[in-house]
């Protein structure tokens, strides 16, 4: 008698798990594989409900860090890639794996610190320059280190700055090895220098008593580009999705939604697509 | 500390106000982990049951093997499923990944081992109670199965728990196969994974404690059926 009753129970758990509300991969949808930044930033949230809403196209949106999406999009898994590293991008659309690369946005990179700032960077306008004398006054700096695009150009800053990272690390210079938000979560709590996007920074809630310390710089710009990933190299890629989807973006329309997005009275990303450029 | 009074206040209104966003992610975590934890039983429970019961060579190779497993680590169970799911790996034709789909096969991956492990240890104990018995009245190994399955339920019903836990408190493989999608693919461990890295960190431990209630109510709910159950039995 019991024997059927829980069996019955059983079923009854089955059947209602299997039904529970199953959201699947709709048909008019699209994967964008993603840098963090416009994710973390909500510019997405801002963004894709007005293409769902003229469309009817879902994008799904993969965030992680620009050198993983670019991989994951040369695996084929992804058919828009949206990054911030224009020469990997360039280098993605050159071996085949892009169709075109186009400017969408830009905003720039910051260098945030602890306000006693012990390598006395406050103010600087000379990125180069602050991160040498971080690494002369042997400050904590967290770099993410992950290959992503402020990674990459955190890269390139120190080595304008000639610092020898090699012997730094594990002493002053911190490699996370994470994103964006873990790397600041990082940084905060051991009271090192952090480079990041602003993006990321006006929408990061756990600032601390963190500020910003240096910035202005032009070497500090952060452009961010959109490619369809090539059909020809991926053939399951949705090409006349991806690319409604890119022609939106870059379009009056797109362009000036993304100029719209403001998080406390704040302009998070200024749209640069150049005109008939998609 | 400060986040932690919010995050309990935050947690307490986020189950009150039963926010729609809130209400399809723990959907989707309990579907997912409880089929994985459903599909797992069913691959586990006959390996543990054999394993239990039998004799051969390499016993104890096998049982070492089946406990080293239950130490695998999330994130390289996802890497392993996201390059065969992976539109370049052998079953990317199926377009899985990126699917809810994509996160029960890794997290049955995943808690298999456990489950089939624990069982083994479960089952082997009550063989070695009952194997003179079923010797002295010769009964047929299937029978023997069965009787040893039916009266070690309610310790395999907390290896089945058990399991359950491990993947619904998982991150490291459903953030790699899953992506994390909104609306699609986010599960509580995930949004967790997001709003730490937002920064947020009083929104993400307020998730964190909604993910223990949702815990404490599958198992409150397993253990209202087992006794309800025995009360049948008794009755």
């Amino acid at each position: 008698m019991y024997r059927t009753s829980v069996l019955k129970a059983g079923i009854a758990v089955a059947v209602t798990v299997m039904t529970l509300s199953a959201p699947t991969l709709a048909a008019d949808s699209i994967i964008v594989q993603s840098t963090t930044s416009t994710q973390n930033s909500g510019l997405y949230k801002h963004l894709l409900p007005v293409f769902k809403k003229k469309t009817g196209i879902q994008v799904n949106v993969v965030a992680v860090g620009t050198g993983q999406a670019i991989k994951n999009a040369q695996n084929c898994d992804g058919d828009v890639l949206l990054v911030h590293a224009k020469a990997s991008e360039e280098k993605f659309v050159k071996v085949g794996y892009g169709v075109k690369r186009s400017d969408l946005m830009y905003n720039d990179f910051i260098i945030v610190g602890p306000p006693a700032d012990p390598a006395k960077v406050g103010g600087m306008k000379n990125a180069a320059g602050a991160l040498k004398k971080i690494a002369a006054a042997n400050a904590l700096f967290a770099s993410r280190s992950d290959n992503s695009g402020t990674h990459k150009k955190e890269v390139r800053l120190w080595k304008a700055a000639s610092v020898d990272l090699k012997n730094a690390s594990g002493k002053w210079y911190r490699e996370t090895g994470s994103g964006m938000g873990a790397t600041l979560n990082a940084g905060v709590g051991m009271g090192a220098y952090v480079m990041t996007d602003r993006a990321t920074w006006i929408s990061y809630k756990n600032k601390g008593d963190y500020k910003i310390q240096v910035q202005g710089d032009k070497n500090l710009f952060n452009q961010y580009g959109v490619i369809l990933v090539n059909p020809k190299k991926c053939p399951a890629v949705k090409q006349a999705t991806g690319q409604k989807f890119i022609d939106w973006l870059v379009s009056d329309e797109g362009q000036k939604t993304i100029g719209d997005y403001k998080l406390g009275g704040k302009q998070l990303f200024f749209p640069n697509a150049k005109k008939g450029q998609s | 500390m400060q986040n932690f009074a919010e995050a309990f206040t935050l947690a307490f209104d986020l189950m009150l106000s039963a926010d729609d966003d809130l209400l399809e992610i723990i959907g989707l975590s309990l579907r997912v982990s409880l089929m994985a934890m459903a599909i797992s039983t069913l691959i586990g429970l006959p390996i543990g049951a054999v394993i239990g019961m039998s004799r051969f060579r390499g016993r104890g190779a096998t049982i070492i093997l089946l406990n080293a497993l239950m130490g695998l680590p999330p994130v390289v169970v996802g890497l392993c499923v996201y390059l065969m799911l992976s539109r370049a790996g052998p079953m990317g034709w199926m377009g899985l990944l990126y699917t809810p789909t994509a996160m029960i096969i890794a997290q049955s991956i995943l808690i298999t081992p456990i489950i089939a492990a624990l069982s083994r240890q479960v089952i082997e104990d009550l063989h070695n109670e009952y194997a003179e018995q079923f010797r002295s009245l010769c009964v047929p190994p299937g029978s023997a199965i069965a009787a040893l399955l039916w009266d070690a339920r309610y310790g395999l019903l907390t290896v089945a728990l058990a399991g359950f836990g491990r993947a619904v408190a998982e991150v490291g493989a459903v953030i790699i196969v899953g992506g994390n999608i909104e609306h699609l693919t986010r599960v509580m461990t995930t949004a967790i994974a997001l709003e730490t890295s937002k920064g947020d960190l009083a929104l993400a431990l307020a998730l964190g404690i909604v993910l223990l209630s949702i815990a404490l109510l599958v198992n409150a709910a397993v253990m209202g059926l087992r006794m309800t159950a025995t009360r049948f039995s008794y009755a």
